[in-house]
């Protein structure tokens, strides 16, 4: 037998997952009563809720859904990993790793390494285009953020500048 | 005359250079954002919260406030030029706008998007002011048992009238609700679900699931389709103004989408889109006059109804939240979020203990909605111009501005991995055909309804019978058991599903 909906069938079974999970994690906390709740009533009841609603969820998929079975499709491995690459690389770069003492390298480093990497995500990549954009965007940023609203950023790399 | 002591107040607050200022600035932006696709009201709000922070409370909820209409305004120029809904709220202009634009109507088809919206935002601001006070004097009578209803009314109100399985809907607020309360619980003191990051005792960031579902999951999703093929019709806009016999059926097709729009926006869930969609569907059933282009083939009730309706209807959504601090769709939930911020608990009081705010952000967006007429009509040929951009140089320019906004809020490089998370996330959801909307009204809504909850059965001593026996909560309980009943008879269940389909 095939599943009719198999976009339903894993969404039921992450919910039933979550559900679990936060369930039994409640669990570990004080669960009182409803008169006198504890902080893990409120999740405990809602993580059951969850499951069970997941479960009803994936039960159902298997008989109802449409002619193609509704699959999940191809994942887009390549935009996921650029886009998200390169949000920790801004993260990293802007931040530092304190724990392997990297140190920050500021603002504007990370903005090129975010917006080349970033740039990756579709195919037809233009080196000269992203550099543009990212002179373009590090410029309007700096303006913006820095110098308008005054916010607090690491601008330049912390071994370069002198405390 | 006490509205218009009122209104008058607000007018004085918000008729300074500054907030004048912002309420332009929002605008802009909102029309901006609509027209670029592929962002939308909700994430651009989320990366601008942090902007805000430096601003005084009133200029900062000015600005987000025109976003959102000036969003709903953008959304309609691309739909009408390019076929392209820039906001789901316009996915229905794109019907009858497209096809008007393609008969060398653009010009009209514009003007009365604009004048329509424009209409119907000033009696979206009017209805506004005048059912705040009453309604805010109703919450005053709530109680626990009746705000903890309100909610659950709320969120179900919110998934019946949005798109999309209802199940998983109503599986999204619960995992919103579970997310909302990782944090400190304020009764007991104990950090929940923190896993031992001290990060997370303040809870997770909400402008970071914002970005990274809304955001991120969006851009990543945008990559993975082939390029669209896009027609911008640039040369048909010349003549601005509709006709007479446009003028004739377009004023009676905006009075009843701004009656609509109206009322649907002020229910839970309800905002811009379904009014957008009740209204197409009512001016579908009217009989067409006599040598009225029929509808699919640029009639132009098909864009003055729903343009007006999600407009009054984004007007009005405002109501639940002022008067009760509930937010009704998600960029109400960051407007939560912004006067969170701001040390302003949203709610009843909120009209008491900030008059000027209060009255303040009404008469802004009146301001706004002028502003939008003025500036967009002369400035059509700018937001053209923007259309033509490609998503190469804009999708980079979005991962930025989340990246910052989201270091700003809180200066922590966790929020940055968090957002990592959330886009990951954002963007299994969409594989997986879940609406992520619900998820951020629960995940807003989570720790109000455990405390409202807690209250109301401590002081009844542990009986959950204290939610119907008490009318108010009872009365509002029934309306989402109604709600729920309505959505699942089989009739309404299909002709739900239609009106969902053909876009």
């Amino acid at each position: 037998m095939s599943i009719r909906s198999q976009r339903d069938f894993v969404s039921g079974l992450l919910f039933v997952i979550i559900g679990a999970v936060f369930a039994l994690g409640a669990t570990k906390y004080t669960i009182g009563s409803s008169g006198n709740m504890g902080p893990g009533y409120f999740p405990l009841g809602l993580g059951i809720l969850l499951a069970l609603l997941g479960g009803f969820i994936t039960v159902r998929s298997v008989f109802r859904g449409g002619q193609d079975g509704e699959p999940v499709g191809r994942w887009a491995w390549r935009p996921l990993g650029y886009v998200i690459g390169a949000n920790l690389a801004f993260g990293v770069l802007l931040g530092g790793l304190p724990s392997i003492g990297l140190p920050s390298f500021g603002m504007i480093a990370a903005i090129y390494a975010l917006v080349l990497i970033c740039s990756h995500a579709e195919r037809n990549f233009r080196l000269r285009d992203g550099i543009v954009l990212a002179t373009i965007l590090a410029a309007g940023s700096y303006l913006a953020f820095v110098v308008l609203l005054k916010l607090q950023f690491q601008v330049w790399p912390a071994f370069l500048v002198e405390r | 005359m006490d509205l218009i002591a009122n209104l008058s107040l607000g007018f004085d607050a918000a008729f300074t250079p500054y907030n004048l200022l912002y309420a332009f600035i929002g605008s802009i932006l909102g029309t901006l954002i609509g027209v670029l696709p592929g962002i939308g009201p909700v994430a651009t709000i989320a990366m601008l919260l942090p902007v805000t922070f430096a601003l005084p409370p009133l200029s900062a909820l000015i600005m987000l406030a025109g976003i959102y209409y000036g969003a709903q305004y953008g959304g309609s120029t691309t739909a009408i030029l390019v076929n392209l809904p820039g906001e789901t709220s316009s996915v229905v202009t794109c019907i009858d706008g497209y096809q008007m634009a393609r008969r060398g109507r653009a010009g009209p088809a514009l003007a009365t998007a604009a004048l329509g919206s424009f209409f119907a935002g000033c009696v979206g601001t009017l209805m506004l002011a005048a059912f705040s006070a009453p309604l805010t004097e109703l919450a005053f009578k709530f109680g626990p048992a009746e705000y903890f209803s309100l909610m659950v009314l709320g969120l179900i109100g919110a998934v019946v009238l949005a798109s999309g399985s209802l199940l998983k809907a109503v599986a999204m607020i619960l995992l919103g609700l579970l997310l909302g309360i990782v944090g400190t619980d304020v009764n007991s003191g104990v950090a929940r679900f923190t896993l031992g990051i001290p990060e997370l005792t303040d809870g997770i960031g909400f402008v970071a699931i914002a970005m990274g579902v809304f955001g991120y999951g969006e851009v990543i999703s945008n990559l993975s389709k082939p390029a669209e093929h896009r027609e911008v019709f640039t040369a048909s806009v010349k003549h601005l103004y509709p006709t007479r016999d446009d003028f004739k059926r377009l004023i009676p097709a905006a009075l009843r989408g701004t009656v609509l729009g109206s009322m649907l926006g002020i229910l839970p869930g309800g905002g811009g889109t379904m009014a957008a969609f009740g209204s197409y569907a009512l001016e579908k059933k009217i009989k067409a006059t006599p040598g009225e282009v029929p509808f699919g083939q640029g009639n132009i009730r098909g864009v003055a109804g729903p343009e007006s309706a999600n407009n009054a209807g984004a007007q009005t959504s405002f109501i639940p939240l002022l008067t009760l601090g509930i937010p009704p769709n998600p960029v109400m939930a960051l407007m939560v979020g912004a006067m969170m911020i701001h040390n302003i608990q949203p709610g009843p009081q909120v009209m008491t203990s900030n008059p000027e705010l209060f009255w303040g952000l009404i008469a802004s967006m009146w301001i706004g909605n002028l502003m939008l007429v003025v500036l967009n009509l002369p400035l059509i040929g700018i937001w053209i111009k923007l259309l033509k951009l490609p998503y190469r140089y804009l999708f980079p320019a979005i991962v930025l501005f989340c990246a910052i906004g989201v270091y700003t809020t809180n200066n922590t490089t966790f929020d940055i991995w968090l957002v990592a998370i959330c886009g990951a996330v954002g963007y299994v959801f969409i594989k997986l055909g879940v609406e992520p909307a619900p998820l951020m009204l629960g995940f807003i809504l989570g720790p109000m309804m455990e405390e409202n909850l807690r209250r109301a059965l401590l002081l009844s001593r542990g009986d959950w019978s204290v939610m119907v026996t008490r009318p108010l909560s009872a009365g509002l309980l029934l309306a989402a058991v109604l709600m729920l009943v309505v959505v699942l008879l089989p009739a309404v269940k299909a002709k739900r599903e239609e009106a969902f389909v053909d876009d």
